[in-house]
């Protein structure tokens, strides 16, 4: 599949396809789409059963859905203040579901479903509308407020008005782009350096050592998309809460 | 690049797909999952605060006892103290009481004592000059020499009182 002739193909892993026979082609249900219920799953599944022991000193188990918990908390309470606290729901499924998703992507066969700018842009275009009306229903029409900053000078809001819409609605671009990108990038990587092991094994007698060298990279890739993986999540969720914190308090 | 073909009916189906289940996830999160940890948690942050409130206060306990048991050792050692003190001056006091009775009944004795000998003095030297007149008048009837009894009598209390002195 990744070979086809001499060429390599790594655009292939993100093709979309329908699973669940006639009824999943019917309803247009994805494999991106069992990935994302997979996920999910796994997430409920983390919290729920590991939270069931209710212990007061916990497990290994409750431990992680404790601090993944006390995680996202933090860092809501953290950049948000503490009104930001009905907002950690939100945020918590944000980041979990990406986390998952990215790491799901790493399994072999895995689709990763945060490699699909619509999807990204879905998510991020979620966080732009809440933070919207969230300053929308906090604020009223100081909201608009936010684009010119009080004490700049009048005859500088030509430029600063429209720096500042311009910044403000470039927010779910950069913030989808930056996690489609980073995902795109990493999976392509790992797709080309696993095709040349495929290609280089097959160059007759020392073919098989060749191939030992990008075998190398990827085990390094590998270990490095983990780390991409997590944090690429995280500055997801983080700077959901930066621009939350901007709709509760407009600067 | 697969995920820039709009065209692909899949890609709507598939966004659709995404709202319902990041919506599901989100509702299943916020009403099932996330309380039980916030209620594991506050259980346990109400649990340290608890403890530690009981800590606290068998602390304070600890610590009034053993002030307690300070002032009262310091109460009966002064209480000792006085008790000491007074018992000293009683028996001091009884000491000088019972030293001047037996000096009075010693000082009485000696009174007695002294009278009697005075006593027996006077009696002896009554009888030595009744002796000696008698003695005298012998002595001078034997050389024949006649004198006044009172003449001898005087001469021989001038010689008893020289001799006592």
């Amino acid at each position: 599949m990744a070979v086809e002739g001499n060429s390599i193909d790594a655009l292939s892993q993100f093709e979309l396809g329908t699973v669940g026979g006639a009824i999943g082609a019917s309803v247009g249900f994805t494999q991106s789409n069992l990935h994302m219920l997979i996920a999910g799953a796994l997430i409920v599944a983390m919290m729920v059963l590991g939270m069931r022991p209710r212990a007061i000193v916990p497990g290994r188990f409750q431990s992680l859905a404790e601090s993944a918990y006390g995680f996202i908390d933090d860092m809501v309470v953290a950049q948000v203040g503490p009104e930001g606290r009905r907002f950690f729901p939100f945020v918590f499924t944000l980041f979990m579901f990406i986390l998952f998703g990215n790491m799901l992507g790493l399994f072999p066969y895995a689709f990763t479903y945060t490699s699909h700018i619509s999807m990204t842009f879905t998510l991020a275009a979620i966080v732009f509308v809440l933070i919207t009306v969230v300053a929308i229903v906090l604020h009223g029409t100081h909201f608009f407020g936010y684009f010119f900053p009080q004490g700049a000078p009048l005859w500088l809001a030509p430029i600063i008005i429209p720096v500042e819409i311009v910044s403000y609605i470039s927010r779910p671009i950069s913030l989808s782009i930056r996690l489609f990108a980073n995902m795109v990038a990493g999976h392509v990587m790992l797709k080309v350096f696993a095709t040349f092991v495929v290609m280089l094994a097959g160059l007759g007698a020392v073919g098989p050592f060749l191939s030992i060298m990008p075998l190398t990279i990827n085990v390094v890739l590998v270990g490095f998309e983990v780390l991409v993986a997590f944090l690429q999540a995280y500055v997801f969720a983080i700077l959901t809460c930066i621009y939350l914190h901007d709709a509760v308090h407009l600067h | 690049m697969p995920q820039l073909d709009f065209a692909n009916p899949l890609m709507m189906s598939k966004l659709v797909w995404l709202l319902i289940i990041f919506g599901l996830l989100y509702f299943l999160l916020k009403t099932i999952a996330l309380p039980r940890v916030a209620s594991v948690l506050d259980e346990r942050a109400a649990r340290i605060a608890a403890d530690l409130n009981a800590a606290r206060d068998a602390q304070a306990a600890g610590e009034a006892a053993l002030a307690e048991l300070r002032a009262s050792t310091a109460a009966a050692r002064a209480e000792a103290q006085a008790a000491i003190s007074a018992a000293m001056v009683d028996a001091q006091a009884a000491a000088a009481k019972q030293a001047a009775e037996i000096n009075e009944r010693l000082n009485a004795q000696v009174a007695q004592a002294e009278a009697q000998v005075r006593a027996a003095r006077d009696q002896a030297m009554g009888a030595l000059r009744q002796v000696a007149g008698e003695t005298a008048t012998a002595m001078l009837a034997r050389l024949s020499v006649s004198a006044p009894a009172n003449d001898v009598t005087a001469a021989v209390d001038r010689a008893a009182s020289q001799g006592a002195v």
